[in-house]
């Protein structure tokens, strides 16, 4: 087990990257702790499997120092760095049996048969699997087949981190939760560093206590699932966590407030408001807006039944503003007023929220 | 008059695919069929398009019975779930392609495909082949040729499903827009039950081939004929338990029972099927008629903007639907509050009781 520090991580494919724009990594610095759940979260092409690789050992980086504990591994190949890795599609043999293929990891790191033993046992328990130890891997369902590629990651217990790619692609989406709930309590029971890396949102939210969200090449935000969704530092962030996604609307400033065309709306980062130079815009939330008696004008343009909830999409001049209603409350027909809830409102500059 | 299944049959050696079916389509309107793979979604699409030939029964549009008719007579465009271009040719030459087989002049062919390629935002795209373009895009390239030749009859195949969910979202919210004005029926298949009630229109539920229930969709989403059209229709899936009435009481169990709601005091005593949609069950008490349930939680799923947490009750699986972030740890104790006045019930053969 190990804490692991990405230190001014920065990566090219390229020999000498012209533009900003030719780093698959920009600039990182991150430190996972030791026994922590993470997810790695992000659209594909933003830099998370380039980072994967990285930690792993099968790409060196072109600028930067990788950390386990306080041990330099930078240069260490992946056989050294004593790393499980669980992929998108199972990896297992499917001639041997369900034992033979928990116990090889370890048969191969010339662990003795008892160790052997009580590890396989003990991960097939946790696993449900005991009953099914003596079956060949190849008459299993695949998501039977993906539990042997996760306990195969779990079984081995000198290793510094456990990282998962995309571990749940092959799975029916009505068995999902079921290896969720696992992967979960597998964590709890075993309290192993986990990094899961995923461009789904609620499989990175459902595993991970922090999440490293990812865009472009950067580290846009590192929360907990309550401050992605409650304190965005960052509209992609608003945009990409939530369905749907935050608003985000140009706004100015004036008299130590902002407005959007000309309407004041309370912020809850007032005092951050300083001549900031850049492009300002205000993200609110659809959750966190409501109609009210007085506010900003808006018309209703249309009306979504979700059924636990209505997504009203209005326009306040050129800008579409959405947001939910619950099941059985009225919506009005035209002309209407929103309020933001103040608490909830920040300004953003080029895309950062004003602190 | 519409387009009709008429006592619409499909056997496939002694396997019945499609039962004996009769459902008339809202003409001009948008119908989605809703049910799980192998549910017979596609064979109707077949049946409708003329790729496939039924094994008795008719298909008729607009007075005219269709059945002998080859698929090319057919006026239908179809989109699949993968994305079907032509590789080598442009996205102008791709949208372009079934008005040149239809001989209209150069003219009239640049103005549609320019027309079409704006509601789709292609222009800035046309000059580009497919491998050039995102999985969203070449998605709405294949969207453009099916709107472009103005075909009496639209099938889209589950048309979203290889996009990433934020693509998802933001097509979804423009098929039914670029639908509205056009003289044309849609028929949309999905397996998510949310994208239905999303899409809005007309909803066919289906289950291992048989239609359940048509209608409008929001309507046959809160008045389901029967607990197999809710379970068809509810995602999460809705939570039932064998209930009993006794005088002006509804027992689940020793510790849990409650005041009948109204709706349902004159209902004779005996057993019946309570049938309850995950977002009537929260996790902190909503205040009303709601019922404290006991549960171990089996694991919290969270989208960002919305916790499922899957709870095992006296020994079925049950799932609250809330807005925000909660979470509780796997197999923890917890209580969930059930909102009864929204309850479903049904008699022991599944048919929904006096509502």
């Amino acid at each position: 087990m190990a804490k692991i520090t990405l230190e001014h991580l920065r990566h090219s494919y390229m020999a000498n990257p012209p533009t900003e724009a030719d780093w698959a990594l920009r600039r990182l610095d991150i430190d996972w702790d030791d026994g922590g759940a993470y997810a790695l979260l992000g659209p594909s092409g933003c830099g998370k499997t380039t980072l994967l690789n990285i930690v792993s050992g099968l790409l060196k980086p072109t600028e930067g120092r990788v950390l386990f504990d306080d041990l330099d591994v930078t240069d260490l190949p992946p056989d050294q760095r004593q790393i499980a890795q669980v992929f998108q599609f199972p990896v297992i043999y499917d001639t041997m049996t369900v034992y033979g293929n928990l116990a090889f990891p370890l048969r191969n790191r010339n662990v003795p048969e008892k160790e052997v033993d009580q590890r396989v046992r003990q991960i097939a328990d946790m696993l449900d699997l005991t009953d099914r130890l003596d079956s060949r891997a190849s008459g299993l369902t695949a998501d039977g087949k993906q539990k042997i590629s996760l306990g195969r990651g779990l079984v081995r217990s000198d290793v510094n981190v456990i990282m998962f790619d995309e571990p749940l692609t092959v799975i029916d989406p009505h068995l999902k939760w079921v290896l969720r709930s696992k992967l979960k309590e597998l964590h709890q029971e075993v309290g192993r560093t986990m990094i899961y890396v995923t461009h789904d949102q609620t499989e990175a939210l459902t595993f991970a206590d922090r999440v490293v969200v990812m865009n472009l090449g950067e580290v846009v935000q590192i929360g907990t699932p309550v401050e992605l969704f409650e304190r965005p530092e960052h509209t992609f962030v608003g945009h990409f966590i939530g369905s749907p996604g935050m608003n985000v609307l140009p706004c100015e400033l004036a008299d130590g407030g902002a407005s959007i065309e000309g309407h004041r709306v309370t912020v809850a980062n007032a005092s951050a408001l300083n001549e900031p130079d850049g492009v300002l815009e205000i993200g609110i939330r659809p959750e966190f807006v409501s109609f009210a008696d007085q506010g900003l004008p808006v018309d209703v343009v249309r009306v979504s039944d979700a059924g636990r909830y209505r997504i009203v999409d209005t326009r306040l001049g050129a800008h579409s503003i959405k947001l939910l209603v619950r099941e059985g409350e009225s919506v009005p027909s035209e002309r209407a007023y929103l309020r933001f809830d103040p608490e909830r409102t920040r300004v953003y500059c080029d895309s950062r929220v004003l602190t | 008059m519409a387009l009709e299944l008429r006592n619409i049959e499909k056997r496939v050696g002694a396997e019945s695919h499609i039962y004996e079916t009769n459902l008339s389509f809202v003409d001009n309107g948008f119908n989605v069929l809703l049910g799980t793979t192998l549910s017979g979604k596609t064979t109707l699409m077949q049946l409708i398009a003329g790729t496939d030939k039924p094994t008795s029964g008719e298909v008729w549009f607009r007075g005219t019975n269709l059945t002998q008719v080859p698929v090319q007579k057919r006026n239908v465009s179809l989109v699949f779930q993968q994305f079907i271009n032509y590789p080598n040719l442009s996205v102008y030459e791709n949208i372009a392609s079934p008005l040149r087989v239809a001989k209209i002049s150069r003219d009239e062919v640049d103005e549609r495909v320019q027309r079409t390629a704006d509601l789709l935002k292609l222009t800035p795209m046309l000059g580009r082949r497919p491998d050039e373009l995102s999985g969203g895009q070449q998605q709405r390239t294949a969207i453009a040729r099916a709107l472009v030749k103005d075909a009496d009859i639209v099938l889209l195949d589950e048309p979203l499903a290889n996009l990433d969910y934020k693509l998802r979202e933001e097509l979804r919210d423009e098929l039914p827009k670029l639908f509205a004005d056009r003289d044309c029926t849609v028929v949309y298949a999905t397996t998510e039950p949310t994208e239905a009630l999303l899409l809005g229109g007309h909803t066919a539920l289906l289950n291992q081939g048989r239609v359940v229930q048509f209608g409008p969709t929001s309507d046959i989403y809160r008045h389901p004929r029967s607990l197999l059209a809710a379970q068809v229709f509810s995602d999460p899936p809705i939570n039932t338990a064998s209930v009993q009435k006794q005088g002006d009481q509804i027992v689940l169990s020793e510790s849990v029972s409650w005041r009948a709601p109204d709706r349902q005091a004159a209902l004779a005593d005996g057993p019946y099927t309570i049938g309850i949609r995950p977002h009537h069950v929260l996790p902190r008490d909503p205040g009303g008629d709601s019922v404290a349930v006991e549960g171990e939680v089996l694991v919290t799923e969270l989208s960002g903007s919305e916790s499922t947490i899957h709870f095992d009750l006296a020994g079925s699986v049950w799932v609250s639907l809330a807005r925000g972030v909660d979470t509780f740890k796997v197999g923890e104790r917890a209580t969930l509050y059930a909102d009864v006045a929204h309850a479903l019930l049904f008699e022991p053969d599944g048919a929904l009781v006096a509502d």
